[in-house]
């Protein structure tokens, strides 16, 4: 046993298509037989990530690696990056646009969703050259 | 009472005349059918009873599986389980109590409503919309193949569902207690039996999904019954009893019918397997979150879709319209009907989700046959043509991780390789 890895790009500026990337992972991680509590927090993190990447970064690059003590979700983008990470992980903090508002997304809830969906998260950002953030779920 | 068979099967193949076409393989939403040796095969783990097979079949290879007309006389006292879907099903009948009264001429001693059981229903789901610490979104169970899809494959929504009886089981109660009352009969002789719309029903009896304590003697198909009483004449039938359930538990036989009921909060109909699985997976990714209630149906329209009606789903709908619109001129008020039904006389056991898409038990096992499952998917060609006799490219790996098909089923593969 070593690394099961795939990923998928996720598509900017398309709402309808975003949440592909979790639905994949979680068929798969059905497969495995994994509890459904963890695979819905998984896909729930993950989606949100995927939406993050939509509204402020043009898309991206969602990433499943399943390790036989972990999962881990790498959600890679080269967009406008994070100005003030701490701000950004308050609950209700938003830099989303009103068009992106209006559709329902940008609450502010996407980061700390994703903080208290996963057992551990990760995230880099330089402003201009992009974000990175990494969701660690714990199978033991 | 019926006999428990967990592992009923609803539906029937009939080997002469199933042609191997891949049509139900490709329609079924489990992935439960593989075509091997020429012929189509139901995986009856993953069977939901939806009828897509059943529906989709042009050689008409695949039935329903029901109990046949005559079971009803092994009984002293006959008692007829209506749906509401059934009163649409005449062209030329207007009057749902002439179809209600008919079924005393074709060997019935009595009748029964499930649309009372829904007016029942439909008070219930209120009063739990208005406790707390319910589900967000509650998911209703009446549809019981959306019941066999979120416990097979959306366990996320397990949770979700509602644990009280659905309308059916109510009100097969209801007529067994009537019919004791009015009879004074012992409870073996008096047959109480369902008149099916489609598949999925009389699976859920048969395998005792939502009670094992099921007070059904038999099931038996609309289709059959409709026949029969389109052979009595109108004039023949006397109308002694009038419909006791309101307009709005007839509804229940099309689909946004279950909603109509709830005034509360925000609700969301779905009808059609693919419209319901799409909204299931909605909800499993959080999508949805400002919903409070979800009804389902799997068949096009509701039940008035169901496999086993002999009416077109779209007439059928605008005539329960029509009739749902007459009933209201006599009668408006549900709270009669219904007295006051409690959630917790109606209760049942938690909803268990079964995994049945998982490669193994075993997770050292699951995990090395996931492997496999990948880098075998990247060398197949991805056309999901089917002839392989498996839905999807992947669907075929899947079975041969788990020894069921061999790499050489592929033509394209073998192809190659010449």
């Amino acid at each position: 046993m070593d690394v099961i890895v795939w990923s998928s790009e996720v598509d900017g500026k398309n709402f309808e298509g975003a949440g592909f990337a979790s639905q994949t992972t979680r068929s798969k991680l059905k497969q495995l037989g994994l509890n459904s509590d963890l695979i819905r927090r998984v896909a729930i993190a993950m989606y949100e990530g995927e939406i993050n990447m939509v509204i402020h970064a043009d898309g991206g690059v969602a990433t499943t690696e399943i390790f036989p003590d972990r999962i881990t979700i790498t959600l890679r983008d080269t967009g406008k990056g994070i100005e003030n990470i701490e701000l950004a992980m308050k609950e209700g903090y938003s830099t989303a646009s009103d068009s992106v508002r209006d559709l329902g997304f940008g609450a502010g809830m996407g980061l700390p969703n994703m903080k208290k969906y996963a057992d551990e998260m990760i995230i880099e950002s330089e402003v201009g050259k992009g974000t990175t953030v990494c969701l660690i779920f714990r199978l033991v | 009472m019926i006999k428990i068979d967990k592992s009923f099967c609803a539906v029937n193949i009939d080997k002469d005349k199933c042609m191997g076409c891949t049509n139900c393989m490709k329609k079924c939403p489990t992935e439960a059918i593989r075509v091997k040796g020429g012929k189509a095969q139901i995986d009856f783990a993953r069977c939901v009873s939806c009828g897509e097979c059943i529906r989709t079949c042009s050689y008409k290879a695949k039935t329903s599986v029901y109990d046949a007309l005559d079971i009803i006389n092994k009984y002293k006292y006959k008692v007829a389980l209506l749906p509401p879907s059934l009163f649409g099903q005449f062209k030329n009948v207007m009057e749902p109590e002439l179809v209600a009264n008919a079924m005393k001429n074709i060997g019935f001693d009595d009748w029964f409503e499930v649309a009372r059981g829904a007016d029942i229903v439909s008070s219930v789901t209120r009063e739990i919309l208005c406790g707390k610490d319910i589900p967000k979104p509650l998911i209703s169970n009446a549809c019981p193949v959306c019941v066999e899809l979120i416990l097979y494959r959306y366990h996320g929504l397990a949770d979700n569902l509602m644990t009280t009886l659905p309308p059916l089981e109510i009100s097969a109660s209801l007529a067994r207690e009537k019919a004791a009352h009015d009879t004074g009969l012992d409870d073996e002789d008096i047959g109480i039996f369902f008149i099916s719309p489609c598949a999925a029903k009389i699976c859920s009896i048969k395998r005792g999904l939502y009670t094992e304590n099921v007070q059904i003697n038999g099931v038996l198909s609309a289709w059959d019954v409709c026949l029969k009483l389109m052979q009595v004449p109108a004039s023949e039938v006397s109308i002694r009893q009038k419909l006791i359930a309101s307009n709005l538990g007839l509804a229940w036989a099309t689909s946004g019918g279950e909603v109509s009921n709830i005034q509360k909060g925000r609700q969301l109909a779905a009808d059609g397997i693919l419209n319901v699985m799409n909204v299931l997976r909605e909800l499993e990714a959080g999508k949805l979150t400002d919903i409070d209630f979800v009804e389902l149906n799997a068949c096009p329209g509701g039940c008035v879709g169901g496999v086993l009606n002999i009416e077109n789903p779209f007439v059928c709908k605008s005539k329960i319209h029509s009739i749902r619109r007459n009933a209201l001129l006599y009668k408006t008020n549900t709270v009669d009907n219904v007295g006051d039904a409690k959630p917790e006389d109606y209760k049942l056991n938690e909803w268990q989700p079964v995994n049945v898409f998982k490669l193994d038990t075993n997770f050292v096992r699951a995990f090395e046959k996931l492997q496999q499952l990948e880098s075998l998917t990247k060398e197949l060609p991805g056309y999901d043509c089917g002839l392989c006799g498996a839905p999807t490219c992947r669907a075929f790996a899947e079975d041969i991780v788990n020894n069921r098909a061999e790499i050489s089923h592929c033509v394209k593969y073998k192809t190659d390789k010449v």
